[in-house]
């Protein structure tokens, strides 16, 4: 017993490490499926209800598609922004390299907080009050930085013999680009979509500055967490958990298949 | 390898003096993008911090005086915030260190077939949302909690005591609502190790532990460094979760901020404060990096 313990404690180290991870997603899931009536604090009995009915506190759905259309609005203008620099930074040598790749940088070593309270500022100055496209704006500046880091890793990893065998056999510059480098990234420009999506959806900090009085699920639960958060959002956070997993592990699985073949 | 690795690199450069003015054009829309959200917000909020109230005495309405004092009156203001920030993120990064690096290392060299999904489980808690996971501690750590009661039970707890409301349960919480930030990073830095160096060092007769302290841990530096970084700088500006796990005296620099802004309306504080907290982790980030001589960061 010994032996086995101390040639696997590290196995069993992360194991625990693993039951730490997920102690809070098993809560959030099992308080999904309380009777709460007014207060989702203590287990009051298993009811299917709030999954039937999602919707059924006040707000909660607002708040939802508030998040989903700020998410997929700054996911779709950071991603092309990010990967344009992406690629500038990963297959161009020109002037000024080092002060771009420190001002991609400086805003992920920058705090939330510092982030928001100067874009508030700026929007107050120049007159404009915060609300779904300030949230917007602040959202997609925080998710080019990420996106370029994600694209530029994917960029560095090709292998250029694959651009140079297509050139070699006439292809001109943009076909090289169109039929070879682009499908070579994307799978890139794919997970750092997600990542910008996902860093936006869990925005709070940057939001609660500049959203003004539009509310998202995250300030939703803030706000609501005083008394027990209703059950309809641990619905939510469950299913947004339960897709998200099927989406990577889906992923998984396709580029498996495809490095087998 | 070595030889092969120049030469594409070379390929790719002569590839890149083609169309001189391609990466430019790459640039602007992002860059500008960053200029104008991210950079001019910037040098508008150190203009502001420099501010005093006007002559109307009306709430929220200041005039540029160039007062560089305000920067000493913030500082005096909320020194204890401050140092407290540092503190709590200084232990949850030493906390997530702690329990990141035998996972990381167990994912990377111990896991087998596993590997991916072991990752894929590393990340998928936060698939959920942030405040989601630090309400479900609040009530999972809360008086009406499982923890409390086995713990009372066991009379560790007195009864009237409890865990939430504390400093002990903002720091579990920044510990865990940071961890992949340091897992992920110290995985890729661990994973990219040769084995065949390790398998070297104790061919040269070294043990488990002198193999790890000379050379396995060196080569994950990056790792760590990353690591680190990525976990101290969100955790001291975090106000999360001092204010849904903490008390009024485990205020963190961010309530502060926060409230300065948008409760008593004071912008200059607010203002001077962000610019001291970002100062103050900058400079500590550049010795950093630099003590542990890594500079590849991005």
């Amino acid at each position: 017993m010994k032996r086995w313990l101390s040639k696997n404690l590290i196995k069993v180290y992360a194991f625990l490490a693993f039951v730490y991870l997920f102690i809070p997603i098993a809560y959030t899931m099992a308080f999904s499926f309380n009777n709460a009536g007014k207060s989702n604090l203590t287990w009051r009995g298993f009811t299917f209800a709030n999954w039937q009915n999602p919707c059924g506190a006040p707000q909660v759905c607002n708040a939802l598609g508030n998040s989903l259309k700020i998410g997929g609005i700054s996911t779709l203008i950071a991603t092309i922004l990010g990967t344009m620099i992406a690629f500038a930074l990963g297959r161009h040598r020109f002037r000024g390299r080092s002060s771009v790749n420190l001002l991609i940088f400086l805003p992920m070593a920058t705090p939330e907080i510092v982030l928001g309270a100067s874009l508030l500022a700026m929007f107050l100055n120049l007159g404009i009050n915060p609300g779904f496209w300030p949230t917007v704006i602040a959202h997609v500046m925080f998710c080019i930085s990420f996106v370029v880091v994600t694209v530029k890793a994917r960029i560095a990893s090709l292998d250029p013999k694959l651009e140079e065998a297509a050139m070699d056999l006439y292809a001109t510059e943009a076909e090289t680009f169109r039929r070879v480098t682009l499908p070579l990234v994307m799978p890139g420009i794919f997970g750092a979509a997600l990542l910008a999506f996902s860093l936006s959806f869990d925005d709070f900090i940057i939001t609660n500055f500049n959203s003004g009085t539009l509310t998202t699920f995250p300030k939703f639960v803030y706000i609501s967490s005083a008394r027990g958060i209703p059950p309809q959002a641990n619905v939510i956070g469950s299913t947004m958990f339960i897709l998200a997993l099927a989406i990577v592990l889906t992923g998984q699985f396709v580029s498996n298949r495809k490095n087998r073949v | 390898m070595a030889f092969v690795a120049a030469v594409s690199k070379r390929s790719s450069v002569v590839r890149g003096i083609k169309r001189p003015s391609t990466p430019y054009l790459l640039l602007i829309p992002g860059l500008a993008w960053l200029a104008m959200f991210f950079i001019f917000p910037l040098i508008n909020l150190a203009g502001t911090s420099t501010q005093t109230p006007g002559d109307s005495g009306e709430v929220g309405v200041y005039v540029q005086t160039f007062r560089f004092a305000n920067y000493i009156d913030a500082f005096s203001g909320a020194r204890d915030q401050f140092l407290r920030s540092f503190f709590f993120a200084f232990i949850a990064t030493v906390l997530a260190l702690a329990i990141s690096y035998p996972l990381a290392y167990a994912i990377a060299f111990k896991s087998g077939k596993w590997k991916n999904l072991l990752l894929v489980l590393v990340v998928a808690p936060f698939f959920t949302s942030f405040l989601l996971r630090t309400v479900a501690w609040k009530q999972i750590l809360g008086n009406e909690g499982p923890v409390v009661a086995v713990l009372k039970f066991l009379h560790i707890l007195g009864p009237q005591s409890g865990l939430t409301a504390s400093a002990f349960a903002v720091v579990t919480g920044m510990t865990y609502n940071f961890l992949p930030f340091m897992t992920l990073p110290l995985y890729a830095s661990l994973e990219r190790i040769d084995p065949r160096t390790l398998e070297a060092s104790s061919d040269l007769y070294a043990n488990g532990i002198t193999t790890f302290r000379k050379v396995t841990f060196p080569l994950s530096l990056p790792g760590v460094v990353a690591g680190t970084l990525l976990t101290f700088i969100p955790a001291a500006g975090d106000y999360i979760n001092a204010t849904l796990l903490g008390n009024p005296r485990t205020k963190m620099i961010g309530n502060v901020i926060e409230s300065r802004f948008f409760d008593i309306v004071d912008y200059p504080t607010a203002a001077a404060l962000s610019f001291m907290l970002m100062a103050a982790i900058l400079i500590m980030v550049m010795v950093y990096v630099r003590r542990a001589g890594t500079e590849e960061l991005v």
